[in-house]
């Protein structure tokens, strides 16, 4: 189990983990590139994926790939609904800086 | 063996292919990127034992999400210049919560262990047993609301997406089909006396 030589649910759960942080990177770096930001959520979703299906396998329990299934049908319609909204974005204000977003004033 | 193998080669072809969506240039190049940390991913769960999943993001991310990606990104023309720029004076603070984040998780997962005990690789399934089959069975009956509930999230973004994007133009010549059929003889025929005049 310790060691380099067998892969077991540590490595899994840390290369998730670093797949986590680099999105959280991705979203510091790319704060005004709206569409870069979703894939940053996309990748965000896939590392937690990852988290469910290591643990559904070295715990034996197939309740973490059915919650995967799941995730996978939100995050297909999240990205449908962010992509339309990005576009109807695009065509009012030709741009998909995040700053041309203060219109709200919130 | 051929399983740690496996696991670093895909690894770092993941880390790879994600440090690229972060950092690329252009968003085409990011979309790509993205394409195959899910290719990869789809492999490192088939390494796991969770075939049908691994099938299903293959299909679905790859050929139906990320070609909605590339599409808007070939679609929209975006001034790359000006969304860049900040992009430098927010890597540090990014690097560092990145960095963060993983010593985080490696302290936990690495000397924690996380409080249970890991017993390795799961024994394989026996003959005649498939990974989609079990999850099919799970489905159709223990997860069978939330199953349902799934479709019509996905009908509601159907909707929602269409809803958004549609666009009225008047310009354009088109049937209204109701005012066409609730149309009675009397908008239409008119009855006109004519008052006949003596031949010649």
């Amino acid at each position: 189990m310790s060691g380099l030589s067998a892969v077991g649910l540590p490595h899994f759960l840390v290369l998730s983990g670093i797949l986590f942080a680099i999105s959280i990177a991705g979203i510091f770096l790319n704060r005004k590139n709206l569409i870069v930001l979703l894939m940053c959520i996309e990748l965000m979703l896939l590392s937690v994926n990852f988290n469910f299906i290591a643990f559904s396998h070295f715990l034996g329990d197939l309740a973490g790939q059915v919650f995967v299934f799941f995730i996978l049908t939100v995050a297909a319609a999240e990205s449908a609904i962010g992509l339309a909204i990005l576009v109807v974005l695009f065509r009012e204000r030709s741009s998909i800086n995040v700053e041309s977003l203060h219109t709200l004033k919130g | 063996m051929l399983i740690t193998v496996l696991f670093y080669a895909l690894a770092t072809v993941l880390v790879g292919a994600a440090l690229g969506v972060v950092l690329a240039r252009n968003p085409v190049r990011a979309v790509l990127s993205l394409v195959l940390a899910f290719l990869v991913s789809a492999g490192l769960w088939l390494l796991l034992q969770a075939e049908f999943l691994g099938l299903v993001l293959i299909l679905v991310y790859v050929g139906a999400v990320m070609v909605l990606f590339l599409f808007v990104v070939m679609m929209l023309d975006v001034h790359l210049a000006s969304l860049r720029e900040g992009f430098t004076r927010y890597a540090p603070l990014g690097g560092l919560v990145a960095l963060l984040v993983i010593a985080e998780i490696i302290y936990t997962v690495w000397v924690k262990h996380l409080g249970v005990r890991l017993e390795g690789w799961a024994a394989d399934l026996p003959d005649g047993v498939s990974n989609t089959q079990q999850i099919g069975e799970q489905l159709y009956t223990t997860y069978l609301l939330p199953f349902e509930l799934a479709a019509v999230i996905l009908l509601v973004a159907i909707i929602a997406a269409i809803a958004l994007t549609l666009r009225h133009r008047d310009s354009l010549k088109h049937q209204d089909i109701a005012a066409q059929v609730a149309v009675r003889r009397e908008d239409r025929v008119r009855l006109v006396k004519v008052t006949v005049e003596k031949q010649p």
